[in-house]
């Protein structure tokens, strides 16, 4: 079969047109005759044009086949967050699973709509949480998430993600000080409007050194998300 | 020498006599941004040594075709899809280090070092050389980052390589060090203002340096010299 495959006239025919390309391609490709194409304009324009199709093409493939794995690192990411403020031994489901969307707009904790997964044992709902944004942070949008018992008190509060200045505004994450443990036990019934701010504005909460903006913008959205919980906790608890 | 004498050359360039802060005194908004600590200084210069060798190597395979007229715009297109690709593939494939790293990839774009190694050097050289001086201009990149963050973190809040087990795995917790117990802190260095201040010393230290090595150099000579003139006198 393979001898027949070799001798067959297609085959020739195909070596030889493989061959031509190649003859073609390593004679155009050769510095000199390169040096006498770059002068000219239109070969200018295509080599431009040639490198921009040639990475927006990478860019589009190798961002269609990270999508996925990205989307599930992220889900993987918001599990285990959710984790974090929401205790295992308060609930039985799948937090991802059991879920409601409410309108959050006037809130101003990020988006119109804001999903809320419900933590049930047995059935009841033992605590909720969901994710809220700091749309004003020092530089740029910062994804928090929150979980609060049935009462309205904070079980706890991670930041997910966000673009703060490494080494000052970051402070905000859990690994790196402990500032975001503090809400733990934190509501809007022990804790008066007027407290919930950094320390420098009269409230409660540490400000870091050389970043002020950072936890001041994260303690008000965190006040906003309680009251967008308190609003919506009537409907909440018997869902 | 295992070395040729190019290669020697193009590293000494990269490490010392033009690194690329000392010397060129390029890349200065990354590097302030991120040398609060020494662990960020690391997290970028590996981040930025990546994207170097690979621009570099990129645009010494293209530079017979890449015109001058239209080669700043290539670099910047090269050199920008490069970033995201990084920056894609690591969220996708290495999502741990990401979540540490990301925060600075970002920033590699903003770094003129690269464009100014593709423009200088990658355009016009060969590939091997382009992509030895890629490492070592990033690894000198490297070194200063750290060196800067180091210097800052103990001046203003006396620790040393804190967070590094974040970035290099819990085995690297040894690095983590208190040099200065109980320091109340200084915030300036923590601030860009502080960067810059403590960049300054730094560059005076390596003039220094620079400058006592050329006065040996020329000892040398002269005595050498010496030792030639006497026969024939």
């Amino acid at each position: 079969m393979k001898a027949d495959a070799a001798s067959s006239p297609y085959y020739q025919k195909l070596r030889e047109v493989l061959a031509q390309c190649r003859a073609f391609l390593h004679a155009y490709l050769q510095p000199e005759h390169l040096a006498q194409l770059r002068p000219q304009l239109s070969f200018q324009t295509g080599v431009l044009a040639g490198f921009a199709l040639l990475a927006s093409f990478l860019l589009g493939v190798t961002n269609c086949s990270t999508q996925g794995a990205i989307q599930q690192r992220l889900a993987e990411d918001l599990k285990n967050s959710l984790a974090e403020v929401v205790p295992d031994d308060l609930h039985d489901n799948d937090l991802l699973q059991d879920t409601v969307v409410l309108p959050s707009a006037e809130f101003n904790i990020g988006g119109e709509q804001t999903t809320v997964y419900l933590a049930r044992k047995a059935g009841a709902i033992t605590a909720v949480c969901f994710k809220f944004t700091a749309p004003d942070g020092y530089s740029g949008a910062i994804n928090m998430v929150m979980g609060v018992d049935r009462d309205g008190n904070i079980l706890g509060v991670r930041v997910v993600n966000h673009a703060e200045t490494p080494g000052l505004g970051d402070k905000i994450e859990a690994n790196k000080s402990d500032w975001i443990f503090k809400f733990a036990g934190h509501s809007l019934d022990n804790t008066s409007p007027q407290q919930w701010a950094v320390k420098k504005d009269g409230g409660l909460f540490d400000q870091f050194a050389g970043a002020t903006i950072t936890p001041r913008k994260s303690v008000q959205a965190i006040h906003r998300g309680l009251q967008f919980f308190q609003a919506h906790q009537a409907e909440l608890l018997n869902h | 020498m295992l070395l040729s004498d190019t290669f020697k050359k193009i590293a000494a360039d990269g490490l010392w006599n033009n690194n690329i802060v000392f010397s060129q005194n390029l890349a200065l908004c990354p590097l302030l941004a991120v040398t609060g600590t020494a662990t960020n200084g690391l997290g970028m210069g590996l981040a930025t040594l990546v994207v170097i060798i690979a621009a570099n190597g990129l645009v010494s395979l293209t530079r017979h075709l890449i015109p001058n007229e239209v080669r700043i715009p290539v670099f910047v297109l090269l050199i920008a899809a490069l970033v995201t690709l990084v920056d894609l593939l690591m969220n996708a494939f290495a999502h741990e280090l990401y979540k540490v790293l990301g925060l600075f990839i970002a920033l590699i774009v903003t770094n003129c070092a690269i464009l100014g190694r593709a423009e200088a050097f990658a355009s016009k050289q060969p590939v091997k050389d382009s992509l030895w001086d890629g490492l070592m201009m990033g690894l000198g990149f490297t070194l200063v980052l750290v060196a800067l963050g180091a210097a800052r973190e103990i001046s203003s809040a006396g620790t040393l390589f804190a967070n590094a087990s974040l970035l290099l795995g819990q085995s690297f917790k040894f690095l983590e060090l208190t040099v200065i117990p109980d320091y109340k802190g200084f915030l300036l260095m923590a601030l860009p203002p502080g960067g810059f201040i403590m960049l300054g010393f730094l560059i005076v230290g390596k003039r220094m340096i620079d400058r006592m090595l050329a006065k040996k150099a020329a000892a040398t000579t002269e005595q050498a010299a010496d030792l030639i003139s006497e026969p024939g006198v």
